[in-house]
């Protein structure tokens, strides 16, 4: 018997085990979570908004949180490229983080998972959690699926499954030019429009299906000529962030009457490139709106007075609320308890009753499609302080915007 | 207006200026804080002058030293000092964008393109009135004002550039220093001077670029990754020659944007050649790229190809 020779290793060990045995042993436990996004760049004013949010978000729920215990969010810049998001994921793991949390760029993220299951493999005993705030590639949780991986966003599929259910009664859309980053989220954001559209609407014509490089693009004048001679009368993309907010600025230039189906358009710029040439012309899909009620609403104002900004990636509440719950059903911060626990988890999220699927980690909730326009009585919230908001036109349940999985997960 | 600086220092000093490009970042980074202070159209002539300053400074102290060892330690010295630009502004200014807007008189449409059914093509100063764009089959192409006072500056400056080097004494003199640099010596001009003049001459000019191009696209640290393109310009155009600089970044300027509206790819080639192409074909996912997502590079094959056939650019004088 070696193991008689280390006494004192084998009593720690056991007082571990029973302390984690124990009822509510992570009660004051603090969590180290490692947020690998840009922060330079030109995506950098989505990321250091973004930090922002986490960090204002830990902050309230470490006043109060079903776990009891302490987040602390770790910011790393990974310059929005892959190759750097891996030596963050190392940096973090060196710090201790157990968490990591990526959203912007499913280039990045499919990155990640890719290193975050080899490393879970190499590692026993030193697993880390993959928590996806933004990074909606459905291949995430579709082939390239993954035990470690939670996404709490909506996907691409899902996204389009409610815009073109809201977009098949608009009787003015007619044709259809689609315009996108050429990578991963903006492939497929062009091909599920197509796809779910011809099932929908089988006479709306597809005039345009462009794809340019992703943040690299500083002058939209050409694209905006094309869109406008090709007489298309809407616009879906998926754009973000420089992408976006150059779009719709170059079409206001040009003076283009078109209205965008957008699934970004509250992101840091965009709001304030929009402006009022854009009211009533631009619609979202997401998980929420400007003016979502209760509490989160309250958190929303809180934020405005304390950074002059806004909390658009709402689903961040959902994300940290979803590990504190689990935490507190898993009675531990171990990462392979946490994420057993969260698989299936069910609560109340910021916009209704939310459930993580177990088949694939695939956050369920309800989504609403918003259209921008002057803030009123029942819609104050002015975005970026343009005197201008997402007001909800639709709300979808759930099981409206669920799409089918065909993940096949490797269970540890 | 980038390349016009460029080959100023370029054909005229010999100098591979690498870091131009930065001096184009400073002028807009200038340009967006003497706004707040003095206003757009003030800085529009100071912070040109200042970059102007800052690169004459560049000159005298670090390039001099240089300039006696050859192309090389020049190109690596102006190299580093792009890096040292760009880290400096990140650390001053931050590393996200910033909002600078141009001032009034630069905002809304300089004319509006009207195509109408009825009228056919017309021009309208300004916005055009709602009434002509609302009819059944008009449409109104706004052209935004920015755009055309960077072309009107653009041009401008080549033009004055022009007549400086070919019709006035100074131009003269600075081409007899950099051509003959002892006999302009000897004639007692003092040809250190000129050269740092005409470097700082060229940043300047990269800098007035810069507040007029930080208004007209974005103001952020990756502002200075332009310089490749500057370089296409500059070998397509013809090295030491204005006119080339001018056709250069027309070619250029169209291999970025006509392409775009292209959308068909190499299976459509072959097809109106009566060749069907299918997924399992040879060279499928080269062929299967549209012409639109070629432009981006389509410029740097556009110097490859120049520098195998015709070393000295389209309207080129140097052979080396």
């Amino acid at each position: 018997m070696k193991l008689v020779r280390k006494p004192l290793v084998m009593a720690a060990t056991a007082a571990l085990l029973l302390a984690a045995g124990s009822a509510q042993a992570q009660k004051g436990e603090t969590v180290k979570i490692a947020w690998i996004d840009p922060l330079s760049g030109l995506m950098a004013p989505v990321g250091q908004n973004q930090v922002k949010t986490f960090q204002f978000l830990a902050e309230h729920f470490n006043k109060s949180n079903p776990a009891g215990v302490k987040f602390e969010i770790i910011p790393i810049d990974n310059k929005l490229s892959p190759a750097e998001s891996l030596n963050a994921l190392k940096a973090a793991i060196d710090q201790g983080a157990r968490f990591i949390t990526q959203g912007n760029g499913s280039s990045v993220a499919l990155a990640l998972v890719d290193a975050v299951n080899k490393h879970n493999e190499r590692n026993p005993g030193k697993e880390v959690i993959y928590l996806n705030h933004a990074a909606v590639d459905p291949d995430l949780t579709n082939s390239k699926c993954s035990y470690w991986h939670f996404r709490f966003d909506a996907d691409t599929s899902m996204k389009m499954e409610a815009l073109t259910t809201f977009m098949k009664d608009q009787a003015d859309v007619k044709k259809v030019y689609l315009i996108n980053q050429n990578y991963s989220h903006g492939h497929q954001v062009s091909k599920f429009a197509k796809e779910i559209m011809a099932r929908k609407r089988p006479d709306v014509q597809f005039v345009g299906d462009d794809l340019h490089p992703l943040a690299q693009v500083k002058d939209f004048a050409p694209y905006v000529a094309k869109i406008k001679a090709s007489g298309a009368d809407t616009v879906i993309t998926g754009n973000w962030g420089s992408d976006l907010t150059l779009l719709i600025k170059a079409a206001n230039d040009a003076g283009l009457n078109v209205k965008f189906y957008t699934y970004y358009a509250s992101v840091s710029g965009a709001p304030t490139a929009i402006g009022a040439a854009g009211a009533g012309r631009v619609y979202m899909v997401a998980y929420g709106h400007s003016n979502m009620p209760g509490a989160f609403g309250k958190l929303s104002d809180e934020f405005k007075a304390k950074f002059n900004d806004d909390l658009y990636t709402q689903d961040v509440y959902n994300e940290l609320l979803a590990v504190s719950e689990a935490m507190a059903k898993a009675k531990s911060t171990d990462p392979v308890k946490v994420a057993a626990a969260m698989e299936g988890l069910k609560f109340k999220g910021f916009n209704g009753e939310v459930e993580i699927r177990k088949a694939d980690h695939q956050m369920q909730q309800g989504l609403f499609i918003s259209v921008w326009q002057k803030t009123d009585a029942k819609n104050k919230y002015s975005v970026e302080n343009t005197g201008y908001t997402f007001a909800p036109v639709k709300a979808y349940d759930a099981y409206v915007a669920s799409t089918p999985t065909s993940c096949q997960m490797k269970r540890p | 207006m980038l390349s016009s600086g460029l080959t100023l220092i370029f054909s005229m000093m010999g100098v591979l200026n690498f870091a131009h490009a930065s001096f184009y970042m400073v002028g807009a980074y200038a340009a967006y804080t003497l706004t707040g202070v003095i206003g757009f159209t003030a800085s529009l002539v100071v912070s040109p002058l200042l970059v102007g300053a800052l690169g004459a400074l560049f000159e005298r102290t670090a390039l001099r030293r240089v300039h006696k060892f050859g192309h090389v330690p020049e190109l690596l010295i102006t190299f580093g000092l792009s890096y040292v630009v760009g880290e400096v502004v990140a650390l001053v200014w931050g590393r996200s964008p910033l909002t600078f807007d141009p001032p009034l008189w630069l905002q809304g449409p300089a004319f509006t393109i009207v195509q109408s059914a009825v009228r056919g093509l017309s021009v309208v100063a300004g916005a055009a009135p709602a009434e002509l764009c609302s009819g059944v089959g008009d449409a109104c192409t706004r052209f935004p004002m920015t755009r055309a006072f960077m072309a009107l500056v653009a041009l401008g400056m080549l033009a004055s550039l022009w007549l400086l080097l070919t019709r006035t004494r100074i131009g003269l003199v600075i081409q007899a220093a950099l051509t003959h640099p002892e006999m302009a010596e000897a004639l007692g001009h003092n040809v250190p001077r000129v050269f740092m003049l005409v470097f700082g001459s060229g940043c300047a000019l990269a800098g007035l670029a810069g507040v007029i191009g930080g208004v007209t696209f974005v103001t952020e640290p990756n502002m200075a990754n332009i310089g490749p393109i500057i370089f296409a310009v500059i070998v397509i155009g013809g090295m030491g020659s204005l006119s080339g600089a001018f056709v250069g970044s027309l070619v250029v300027g169209l291999l970025q944007t006509l392409p775009l509206t292209v959308d068909a790819n190499g299976v459509d080639v072959f097809r109106h050649l009566g060749l069907a192409i299918g997924p399992d074909s040879p060279l499928f996912p080269l062929l299967r790229i549209k012409l639109s997502e070629t432009a981006q590079i389509l410029p740097y094959l556009m110097l490859v190809l120049i520098l195998i056939f015709r070393p000295k650019g389209l309207l080129g004088t140097r052979e080396s």
